[in-house]
């Protein structure tokens, strides 16, 4: 924190003002850190200690009983691990060759970490969590993904997060750019892109399901022309999980694309003119000048959606109610379908893992990949 | 020929470019209109219409009819939809323009100012917190607990606190901060329920104002921290050079030059706290309903009611689209232009 040169004789004024100088690194963040702890650390607490115990309805109220790793070992181990997990399938030789391929990636990444100059106690310790972590998921979908296994709902939950996050950016960066032009009518796509985000979740969820019934929905006579009449949704998982994903694309590319724009739009205009002077064409324009500009922004982007993606659940409840089986079944789903049976003890289970999990991810991505990109420019 | 292709300048596509870019724009935008034209006849139509399948064309393909609109607006939903209306209305530009407000500020502060706060200092807190919850769990009063656990804080904070050194940095506040939004919105919902209950705080405003103002301010937060740090610190240096202090610099050339931001990100927040379900689900019941519980309401006993539901859905964006399309101008280009010569 800055401290201010003070006068040899300060009048009382001037020491008010000067206090509150001092002081304002901290007057200016201290309301939302205290707003944030009052309100965080208690459900944070409180949801750890019911996935330890076992929740019961009792005469005139509820118990819970500790219980301690059980919901856990449930999830991991017992009646809960084909649905948490996915039913693995024997492994085949491309299940090898791409777990292969994978290992020896992170393998390299940790070398190249051990044969530098400087190596942390804490740096090591990360990187061995990533190695793990990257390689059980990634043995879990290579087992899970093809020949005869089935997803489960930690993978159909990453499905969701990396693809639908993929071309939300991607739209989202391309509609912005074309709208930041000086096209006439521009303001009016402006406000109707950003039309999906404003409707509520759950309305959204049920208008998909009107959209995607093939007997009433609009569609109907290409599902026939396609010779898909009483074809369902329900009753393909690949089916059922893309109409979802193009539901959370539409739904969301909005987010990336406001963003996006507001970015573009508050770039200095100097560069640019200094560079259609030079003679750089568009592209080199895009490489050199606006991307650099719009990184640190499209970063944040990404690690909010990245938050907000893992924990998607009114599009698969109500679009589908998690069909075909437990197909298109996110995380949050799960839990709260254990949630809805009263089993709060595994419902808060498979919130935690869903919370070790985005801190997983969120931490790969803060630590990885937004330093290396954001800080060297 | 060659014009065709020529961009006049820097910002105006060339003809050719302006073609192509209203052909994506267009099909972009009938893929988000559709959608929306198909809740606007579904709302049109009776159960017996829905049901028989597909009709496109209001006039054309089926007689239209305005009962939805009807029992929605003037019959027998109107008393709940206007009251769930209003509590909307109160309830969602409040709570986005106060979490634009601490958010912009503790935005501002990681940006500018350097914070180390000790790992030594954050056990301590954890520790007295532990402290304090097993007090309450042998039979302590809360109130006791409390301040013994806070007294004790600061006695340590105070004698031995300054012996830590190891310390964290800006980027790890924030990312403590954004991880508050990582543990899905089912697992809290209990436990919130239970601190408002306790605090006798249940079907008010206060309670739903409180926790979507704190549950938004991590993504205003690093929207905005991302904004500020584009703001050329020269203009500021200048001003603190001239004497201003630290607060009228960020009131009067910080948050102005960030208005693109801000107004996005207050668009983000109002429609995330007005169309917020889960949380209001468990906190309102008669009196601070809001809207999003009544489309919910509408999937009854006699199956989805797509009609009322598509009229529900069609009320509630009107007046973001409003406020998007008064907001929508401020997010414009050249508030810089020439701030910095050099």
């Amino acid at each position: 924190m800055t401290t201010e040169p003070e006068d040899s004789q300060p009048s009382r004024l001037h020491t008010v003002i000067s206090t509150a100088e001092r002081l304002a690194g901290s007057i200016f963040i201290l309301p939302t850190v205290l707003a944030l702890l009052l309100l965080s650390i208690f459900p944070l607490l409180a949801s750890l200690y019911v996935s330890l115990a076992r929740f019961k309805i009792a005469r005139g109220g509820f118990t819970l009983n500790f219980v301690g790793l059980d919901n856990y070992q449930k999830l991991f181990l017992g009646s809960e691990r084909t649905h948490f997990l996915g039913s693995f399938a024997p492994s085949t030789p491309v299940s090898w060759i791409v777990f292969g391929v994978v290992a020896v990636a992170l393998a390299i990444f940790l070398a190249r970490y051990l044969l530098k100059a400087r190596v942390s106690i804490g740096g090591l310790i990360g990187r061995l969590f990533l190695i793990l972590g990257l390689g059980g998921l990634t043995w879990m979908l290579v087992h899970t993904l093809w020949s005869g296994g089935r997803l489960g709902t930690v993978s159909t939950t990453l499905v969701y997060v990396f693809v639908g996050i993929f071309f939300q950016y991607i739209l989202g960066l391309s509609l912005a750019m074309l709208t930041v032009q000086n096209l006439p009518g521009r303001r009016f796509f402006r406000v109707v892109f950003l039309l999906p985000m404003m409707i509520t979740p759950v309305g959204v969820a049920y208008m998909f399901r009107m959209l995607t019934d093939t007997s009433k929905g609009p569609f109907t006579p290409i599902w026939q022309a396609l010779g898909l009449v009483d074809f369902s949704w329900v009753n393909n998982a690949w089916g059922a999980r893309t109409a979802i994903l193009i539901a959370d694309i539409w739904q969301w590319t909005p987010f990336m694309f406001i963003v996006l724009v507001a970015a573009l739009e508050s770039q200095p205009v100097e560069p640019l003119e200094a560079a259609t002077v030079d003679g750089a064409n568009h592209w080199q324009i895009f490489q050199h000048i606006t991307w650099p500009a719009i990184l640190p922004v499209s970063m944040t982007l990404i690690l909010i959606r990245l938050i907000e993606a893992f924990k998607i659940v009114d599009l698969p409840n109500v679009m589908t109610n998690g069909g075909p089986g437990t197909a298109t079944q996110s995380l949050t789903y799960h839990a709260f379908i254990n949630w809805r049976a009263l089993d709060l003890g595994a419902s808060a289970a498979v919130a935690y893992m869903l919370l070790f999990l985005v801190t997983f991810f969120g931490m790969i991505f803060v630590n990885l990949i937004r330093q290396r990109t954001v800080e060297t420019l | 020929m060659k014009r065709w292709f020529q961009s006049k300048s820097l910002n105006t596509p060339s003809p050719v470019g302006a073609v192509l870019s209203y052909l994506i724009l267009g099909v972009w935008a009938f893929l988000i209109l559709f959608p929306l034209y198909w809740l606007v006849v579904t709302s049109l139509k009776i159960s017996s219409q829905v049901a028989e399948g597909p009709f496109y064309i209001p006039f054309v393909d089926f007689k239209p009819s305005l009962d939805a609109w009807r029992y929605i607006l003037v019959g027998d939903l109107s008393n709940d939809t206007l009251r769930t209306f209003t509590n909307t209305l109160i309830v969602a530009p409040i709570s986005a323009l106060l979490a634009l407000m601490l958010g912009a500020t503790a935005a501002y502060a990681l940006v500018r100012f350097e914070y180390r706060p000790r790992v030594g200092m954050i056990l301590t807190f954890i520790g007295c917190l532990a402290l304090s919850i097993f007090a309450i769990y042998v039979g302590v009063p809360w109130q006791i607990a409390f301040a013994v656990s806070v007294a004790v804080f600061i006695i340590i904070l105070q004698t031995i606190g300054r012996r830590f050194k190891r310390a964290l940095g800006n980027n790890d506040i924030a990312f403590w901060m954004i991880s508050q939004r990582m543990l899905p919105p089912i697992a809290v919902v209990i436990p919130i329920y239970i601190l408002f209950q306790r605090l006798h705080l249940l079907d008010t405003y206060a309670a739903l104002i409180i926790t979507y103002v704190t549950s938004n301010l991590p993504i205003v937060i690093w929207l905005m921290r991302d904004y500020i740090s584009t703001i050329p610190i020269e203009l500021e240096e200048c001003a603190a050079i001239d004497g201003a202090s630290r607060y009228r610099i960020f009131w009067s050339i910080v948050l102005p030059l960030a208005i693109p931001g801000l107004v996005a990100t207050f668009l983000f927040v109002l429609v995330f706290t007005w169309n917020e379900y889960l949380l209001a689900l468990f906190l309102s019941s008669a009196n601070t309903q809001t809207l999003p519980l009544v489309i919910a309401a509408q999937n009854a006993t006699r199956g989805p009611q797509w009609w009322n539901m598509s009229v529900l859905i069609l009320i509630m964006i009107v007046p973001v689209i409003v406020i998007a399309i008064v907001l929508e101008r401020y997010i414009t280009r050249g508030l810089l232009i020439g701030a910095v010569k050099g």
